[in-house]
């Protein structure tokens, strides 16, 4: 089961500067996973206490993971995981 | 050893957003239509440019007057067009409306000032401007600045040059065409 990977600008450190990168896993955890053993450091920017970060929204094909499993999310093979920075602020 | 040069604060950043004035409008408009509640959004460009083409208003999730955030199925439909058309997130812009805690200048009007809330996110988009319009009310005087982070993570303000369009600002060594030296 594979994955295509979209990584944002600040996570590209992690992948050599690649924009795209392939990850094996049915679950977004099993993704992750994958993701950290290739590229190390990259777990701990998405996940803290075993849950999303707040900094990240994580998409499986259209649907943001908060609503729909979070890292227990369904990976279909050949699906598509976006990644971007969160976009807020205030006070 | 030139004093004069010596004398000037280093700066870690070339800190310098220009804008086309009816970008600008765009966003003052949307302030002030959503006031009291802050309103949000992003500017695309080219990839790589610097240089806002397109404003995208962003419906504000937290609909209150002292927080936003960027509805994030909307903020991906975004992101799938933009690189479709080659863009990226060059400005994220959001309002300062006036709230209790919200210190207000010498002017009266809430401080468009990245708040630490503001500077955390600020943190996620290297190199992205962050735009604060401040206002009190739909007709009120408004304040316009913009801010990002150097390699260090602190606040540096961009110096904001709004021109009427790219063409003729003066930004960069090859942005204006010179026609004596095309063969």
């Amino acid at each position: 089961m594979s994955a295509t990977v979209s990584i944002p600008t600040i996570l590209r450190t992690h992948t050599g500067g690649e924009k795209q990168v392939k990850a094996d896993g049915s679950t977004l955890q099993e993704v992750i996973t994958d993701l950290e053993a290739n590229h190390p450091g990259i777990k701990d920017r998405l996940v803290t206490d075993g849950a999303l970060h707040r900094f990240v929204n994580v998409y499986v094909n259209d649907e943001d993971v908060r609503f729909s499993g979070g890292l227990d999310a369904q990976v279909p093979d050949g699906g598509t995981v976006t990644i971007l920075p969160a976009v807020a602020g205030g006070r | 050893m030139a004093d004069g040069l010596t004398r000037a604060a280093p700066r870690t950043l070339d800190a310098v957003l220009v804008i086309r004035a009816d970008l600008v409008d765009e966003m003052v408009a949307h302030a002030r239509r959503d006031h009291p509640l802050e309103a949000c959004g992003q500017l695309t460009g080219p990839e790589g440019s610097d240089r806002p083409e397109r404003y995208i208003p962003m419906t504000n999730t937290d609909a209150v007057e002292s927080d936003y955030a960027f509805d994030s199925r909307e903020q991906l439909r975004v992101h799938r067009e933009s690189e479709e058309r080659g863009e990226e997130p060059v400005v994220v812009f959001h309002s300062h409306t006036r709230v209790p805690r919200r210190p207000l200048t010498d002017t009266g009007l809430p401080e468009a000032y990245p708040s630490e809330k503001d500077i955390q996110y600020m943190g996620l988009q290297p190199g992205v401007h962050f735009v604060i319009v401040a206002l009190t009310g739909p007709d009120s005087e408004h304040d316009l600045r913009s801010f990002l982070l150097d390699g260090a993570g602190a606040v540096v303000e961009d110096d904001v040059a709004v021109v009427e369009n790219y063409m003729f600002a003066h930004t960069g060594s090859d942005d204006v065409p010179d026609p004596t030296s095309r063969s």
